[in-house]
């Protein structure tokens, strides 16, 4: 009961913190509040049960805490301002002439993607940006936030506290960029998304103190993006590649938790469903955009083309091989040099791809690079390169391990014959 | 509205010297394109021209002062706007156009209005 209540209110928080910013027009006040209207409902719901319209309930309760809070904090400054606010915010609403003062439909969608845009404002830092995003868009405790970022409670309350005073000082505006600046804009929201997806999709040693999951927040969030601006191919693309990427997960790990490679998963365990929809949305996206792919429609296309491969021997690695040539043009990333060199390896065998990693660095490097020269039986070369790897999971230092014993007994008895 | 003071830093130059009369007259282009919204600026001489100044202990001690800058930098303070804007994102677009914004860096930070203090 006490759970089905706390992820009501977390999930329908964003939507109600995002309309109470723009009614209060501050986001510590905003967020004061919600906090206020939380505990309200922790406390009230597993006793009187659910309301009918949690996110009615929760409105009407947070604007009457922010009332609250105005009225104790009066003699602060710019009180004339905020005066005037408590006017306003004690009027039911008139934009919809709800009663409840529920913001509905379209006015409740700005208000969430002004939010979004706010806090994946370019003025502040990327870390700043995720921070705020699981905050204020996924609801999740400075508790939680350190331990996906790894950093401390206290350390992610200081940022939080000092991005929510740079908002305030330095006026950060809290709207959705004109349609021209949208472009400008978008790639900073899709980064926050990605990278909330990609670091849950390598979670850190150790069991997580949170029972959370980071994919399946990110997968909300880019549901969210492209279904508040279905007409962006960016939104489109960053959907249609986490789909694509989560569509594999329940084969990634056996049923012991061990890694189980690509070329390994029983593919019957992929998402089928996942699978044709990030495909269509990929397609959207190319169609609705210009001749130069971005990056995560190239990211997405290439998931694609492993997903569409029903046994790993007939994955189409020439068109896999163009596709990260693409993909390095626009977005010469490390991780994405070190899987091009994996794919020239499938094409034109493995000393090509050895060759393109002749100058890389990094704890992957050193795993492709053992995985490339096992292929060409130098095992010894193979292990020095795997011992040099670090693995950032339990489950990965254990598949080290046991390459790292395959790799010796092939050499061995490779010695004896 | 939000006031902003954007500080321009840059190599350490000495505004008067002929070889940066064309980068000064762009600065003063600046300054007029954008006259409506800036409310203070100047450009300062080069940092060997700075002098720090100390009260050693309470009120009313010994005034110490030292020649040189505050900190050495390769890039120094020569100049600030003190600009009004809606929001960051028009005062950004402001301060791109600084020609310091291309050759070093412009630091854009919100000013706290007197009467906002007083009643504080």
């Amino acid at each position: 009961m006490y759970d089905a209540v706390a992820e009501t209110v977390r999930i329908e928080g964003a939507r109600i913190l995002a309309t109470l910013i723009r009614t209060v027009g501050d986001v510590q006040l905003a967020e004061d509040a919600v906090q206020e209207a939380t505990l309200a409902a922790l406390g009230a719901w597993p006793v009187t049960g659910v309301p009918p319209e949690p996110r009615a309930w929760l409105t009407v309760t947070a604007r009457r805490k922010a009332i609250d809070i105005i009225r104790r904090e009066r003699a602060r400054a710019e009180k004339e301002r905020q005066g005037s606010e408590l006017l306003e915010l004690s009027r039911p609403s008139t934009v919809t002439g709800d009663p409840a003062g529920i913001e509905a439909g379209q006015a409740a969608d700005d208000d969430l993607l002004r939010l979004i845009f706010t806090c994946c404002h370019p003025t502040l830092s990327p870390p700043t940006r995720v921070a705020l995003a699981l905050r204020t868009l996924c609801g999740l405790s400075p508790a939680a936030i350190a331990d996906v970022m790894l950093t401390t409670e206290a350390a992610t309350a200081k940022r939080l506290t000092r991005a929510r005073h740079k908002i305030a000082a330095a006026n950060i505006p809290y709207r959705v960029p004109p349609e021209a600046e949208l472009a400008d804009r978008l790639p900073a929201v899709c980064a926050v998304i990605h990278g909330l997806y990609t670091s849950g999709h390598a979670p850190p040693d150790g069991e997580p103190a949170y029972n959370l999951d980071l994919c399946t927040e990110a997968i909300r969030l880019a549901e969210l993006l492209h279904g508040l601006l279905p007409q962006q191919p960016m939104p489109t693309a960053v959907l249609a590649l986490l789909l694509l990427t989560e569509a594999r997960r329940p084969a990634r790990l056996d049923a012991d938790g061990e890694v189980v490679t690509l070329e390994r998963q029983d593919r019957s365990l992929w998402d089928a469903a996942a699978i044709d929809r990030g495909i269509a949305l990929l397609n959207d996206s190319l169609e609705r955009s210009g001749r130069q792919a971005d990056p995560y429609q190239l990211q997405a296309a290439i998931a694609a083309e492993h997903a569409r491969a029903a046994v790993y021997s007939i994955t189409d690695w020439r068109e896999i091989v163009r596709l990260y040539e693409l993909l390095l043009s626009v977005a010469p990333t490390p991780s994405a040099q070190l899987a091009h060199a994996v794919a020239v390896a499938e094409t034109e065998g493995p000393e090509a791809g050895l060759a393109l990693l002749a100058e890389q660095r990094g704890s992957r490097t050193h795993a492709v690079r053992a995985e490339l020269l096992a292929r060409l039986e130098r095992y010894p070369e193979a292990i020095d390169e795997l011992s040099r790897a670090e693995p950032a999971t339990a489950a990965e230092r254990r598949h080290q391990e046991r390459r790292i014993e395959e790799f010796s007994r092939r050499s061995s008895s490779r010695g004896r014959c | 509205m939000t006031q902003y003071l954007a500080l321009t830093y840059t190599a350490d130059v000495d505004w008067w010297a002929p070889e940066q009369a064309a980068e000064l007259a762009e600065y003063r282009q600046f300054a007029i394109d954008h006259a409506d919204k800036i409310q203070a600026s100047a450009v300062l001489h080069p940092t060997t021209t700075a002098t720090v100044v100390r009260v050693e202990g309470a009120r009313g001690g010994q005034v110490v002062t030292t020649d040189g800058p505050y900190a050495e930098t390769k890039e120094a303070l020569t100049g600030y706007y003190l600009i009004e804007a809606d929001d960051l994102e028009a005062a950004v677009a402001i301060a791109a156009e600084l020609p310091a914004a291309r050759n070093g860096a412009v630091e854009l930070r919100p000013v706290i209005l007197a009467r906002a203090a007083e009643a504080q």
